[in-house]
Order: structure tokens, then C-alpha cells, then sequence
């Protein structure tokens, strides 16, 4: 004889499904603690993860030049904008975490390679003049991908990017002026900021994922609300609108196919590289170890620290 | 590989051969979870703006300052562990919120005064 039960009856899925569905289309958020279909954060937790290791990875090509920052003034703006990647990494984590995630565990599978960071991370920092770059045209194609998900069907990625957002922009700002800046001093500094624009414009144009005939799972997330826009119409969006910003600082981008067309509006291009890009997102660009070596450094080097601390919590808390 | 642009810095690849699931033997909880709201200025209330995990109470502060007011966004942090907050779960919302959706004469518009009187 079993005991019985105060439990209630199991939910029916198909209701659940059903009362989900209503949520998404009404454009009200879903919350950590709602019924959700497991592909939904199985999805969630891959790409809030994978952009979370974005930003703290995202921290180290700015971050060696910090010590070569040509001013005090520079200095302490680079500080700021790596410490804020950092800052949208912990964001990110915590919101990974709203969906069961385990913050650690997820750097373990960075570490160990299972899960992506961006691929623009994967470019070396030459000259200086790559910071201004970086900020314009990562941080501006960032923006781009961002914005709209500050709209995204899951309330704590939607919040988090909120934030995110209102604090990019300082980071656009800030390379943008500093190019300025360089542009109008020696033909070498000119010559320097035309380098950096040549060698990050396309990596930048790839930053918005392969072309959406290519893109098999867009189309779900987009039923879902966690996508809102198509990665061609970004990357459309994002030409659009830095055409014009190269035009004021007076540098060319490097792509002689490069049009306006009078009867759509939009600039035309020319063709992306797609077999660098899913050569270096695989592991094989130029920076690919040293970005994974440095973060498994941190985590180890400093392992001391966490358990000195956790050994001084649990001292005080006896 | 399937990708999408959704890694805010750059398309990551987001099919299923990226794991999700934590491992329960590598998941090092050891420094709790703990939800961070912040008082944004005299006057209003402290809002809840996302969790960290911190080895105790005043470490959390610590970090809490660090990360959620890098831009003069608070003059007051309250930390509190996750585990011990107890909520409610919008799962329950029916039963937990019904009994307020059908008394709408606690609301001042359920009552119909004259248009000529005044203050009211």
C-alpha cells in the first residue's frame, strides 16, 4: 500500500506549452521560475554563456595596451572599459545562472574549448590605433547585436543587457574620439589608424554571424523571441551606419565593392571570407591559445585567492 | 556548426554540440549565490539588479559596489543570500493572486461621484 500523497497532479505539458507560447507572443517576459520547453534553456544558457565568455575574453586584447596607454587620460578610459567587460561577463553569468547554469562550470567548459567566445577576440592588438578601432567598430557592431536584445523573451537576459547597453556606448564613444584624436596628428599616426581600420573591418563584418541561409537555427529563436532581427539585416544595419562615421574620420574601408545603392538605401559590399571566419571561431586563428592560456592562468593562479577567502568565511562564521 | 550573431560581441555557434548542462562533479558551490539590490537615490527603493557569489555577507557588499555601481548608480546596497529568500512561484500565480483580481471596489475608480464635486 503506498502512503499518499499531498503532491498535486503533474501540469499538463501541452498547457504549459500553450500558457508559454501566449507569454511570447504577448511580448511579456518569461521569468526564471515560469515553465519553459527545455530547448528554450538549453538555447538560453548556450548563447547567454558563450556571449558572457565574449566579455571577459573581450577584456584582453584591450588589456595589453594598458600599460602602454599614451596618457593618463587614456589610461584610466582603458581601465574603465575593460573593467565594464568584465562587469557584462558577471552580468551574463548571473543570468546563466537564473537558468540552472553553475557559473564555474561554465569557464571550466571555456577552458576546456566546449563553449565559444567571439572570434574577434582571436585578432592581435598591433598598434594602438587598434583600441580606437576596437571600440568603433567591435563595440559598434556589439551595440548592434545588442540592442535588440534588450527585448528578448527572457527577462533576465533582457535586464541584463539593459545595462549592458547603456554602458557600450561609452566604449563606442570613446574609440571613436580617440581615432579622431589620431587622425589629426603625424601622417604616421594617420597611416596607423588606416592599418587598424584595414585589418578589423572584415573580422568585424563577421562578427554577425554567417549569412541567414546559412544560420539553421535562427528561424527558432526568432519563434521563441530570444533573436529579433536576422544576421544579414544587422549586418546590413551595421555597413549603414558606419559608411558614413568613416567618411568623418577620413579613413577608406577596405572593400573596393563597397556602393550606395540609390534604390534601396543600403551600401552594398563585397563578399565576406567565410572559411576564415569558421577557421578561426574552430580554433585556429592567431590568438586562439594565448586568449584560452591566459584565462585558464587566472583561474588557476588565483585559486589561492578564493580559498583564502573561503577559509576566512568559514573561521568567522563559527 | 550552426551560428547565430546573438553573442552580443559575435556569433558563437549555438547548436546542440555546445553543452549546456553542468557537470554536478566540477560545479564548485562552496561561495553561495547571493541577490544584490541597490537603493538608486534617496527617496525610492532598493531594486533588485542581479546576484554574484561571495565567500560571506561583507565580501558580497564588496563585490556588489564593484560591480553593479561602477557609474554612481546607488547610495545604498542590500545583499542577501539567494537561499534564503523565500518566493513565491508565478507557476502558483492563480491561487497565490486570484483572490485580489475580482475586488474592484478597492479601487478608487469603482466608485462613480458626481462631476461638480470638488477634491475628490
Amino acid at each position: 500500500m503506498s502512503a499518499p500523497t499531498l503532491e498535486r497532479p503533474a501540469p499538463d505539458e501541452a498547457a504549459l506549452q500553450e500558457q508559454f507560447d501566449a507569454t511570447v507572443s504577448a511580448e511579456h517576459r518569461i521569468e526564471p521560475r515560469d515553465w519553459m520547453p527545455e530547448g528554450y534553456r538549453k538555447t538560453l544558457v548556450r548563447q547567454i554563456a558563450q556571449h558572457a565568455h565574449s566579455e571577459i575574453i573581450g577584456m584582453q586584447p584591450e588589456g595589453d595596451w594598458l600599460l602602454a596607454a599614451p596618457s593618463l587620460r587614456r589610461k584610466a578610459i582603458l581601465l574603465a572599459k575593460v573593467q565594464d567587460e568584465a562587469g557584462h561577463g558577471l552580468y551574463l553569468y548571473s543570468a546563466a545562472e537564473t537558468l540552472g547554469a553553475d557559473r564555474a562550470d561554465l569557464t571550466d567548459k571555456l577552458i576546456e574549448g566546449r563553449q565559444k567566445y567571439s572570434s574577434i577576440f582571436n585578432y592581435p592588438t598591433l598598434t594602438y590605433a587598434d583600441v580606437g578601432v576596437i571600440g568603433w567598430f567591435v563595440d559598434g557592431a556589439a551595440i548592434c547585436n545588442q540592442v535588440p536584445l534588450c527585448r528578448s523573451s527572457y527577462g533576465p537576459y533582457a535586464r541584463a543587457m539593459i545595462r549592458i547597453c547603456k554602458e557600450e556606448s561609452f566604449h563606442q564613444r570613446q574609440g571613436y574620439e580617440l581615432l579622431m584624436t589620431m587622425v589629426r596628428g603625424t601622417d604616421e599616426q594617420r597611416a596607423m589608424v588606416q592599418d587598424a581600420v584595414d585589418r578589423w573591418w572584415w573580422p568585424s563584418l563577421m562578427m554577425f554571424g554567417p549569412p541567414d541561409d546559412d544560420s539553421p537555427n535562427s528561424a527558432q529563436s526568432m519563434a521563441w523571441g530570444i533573436k529579433r532581427h536576422s544576421n544579414d539585416e544587422l549586418r546590413q544595419r551595421y555597413v549603414d551606419m558606419s559608411v558614413p562615421q568613416a567618411e568623418v574620420l577620413g579613413v577608406t574601408l577596405p572593400d573596393p565593392e563597397l556602393t550606395y545603392d540609390e534604390a534601396s538605401g543600403h551600401y552594398r559590399f563585397g563578399a565576406i571570407d567565410w572559411s576564415e571566419f569558421k577557421r578561426v571561431i574552430s580554433g585556429d586563428g592567431p590568438m586562439n591559445a594565448v586568449r584560452i592560456a591566459r584565462r585558464r592562468a587566472a583561474r588557476d593562479d588565483n585559486a589561492w585567492v578564493r580559498e583564502a577567502a573561503t577559509a576566512y568565511a568559514r573561521k568567522h562564521a563559527s | 556548426m550552426s551560428m547565430t550573431s546573438e553573442g552580443g560581441h559575435g556569433a558563437v555557434p549555438t547548436g546542440p554540440e555546445v553543452p549546456v548542462e553542468p557537470k554536478a562533479a566540477t560545479a564548485r558551490r562552496d561561495w553561495p549565490l547571493y541577490e544584490v539590490f541597490v537603493r538608486g537615490k534617496r527617496g525610492i527603493n532598493h531594486v533588485h539588479v542581479g546576484s554574484l557569489h561571495a565567500p560571506d555577507d561583507e565580501m558580497a557588499v564588496h563585490a556588489a559596489r564593484d560591480l553593479y555601481t561602477r557609474r554612481n548608480e546607488g547610495v545604498s546596497i542590500w545583499v542577501v543570500r539567494s537561499a534564503d529568500i523565500t518566493a513565491s512561484s508565478p507557476d502558483e500565480k492563480d491561487p497565490m493572486f486570484a483572490p485580489s483580481g475580482d475586488k474592484v471596489y478597492r479601487h478608487p475608480t469603482f466608485y462613480e461621484i458626481p462631476e461638480n464635486v470638488p477634491h475628490m
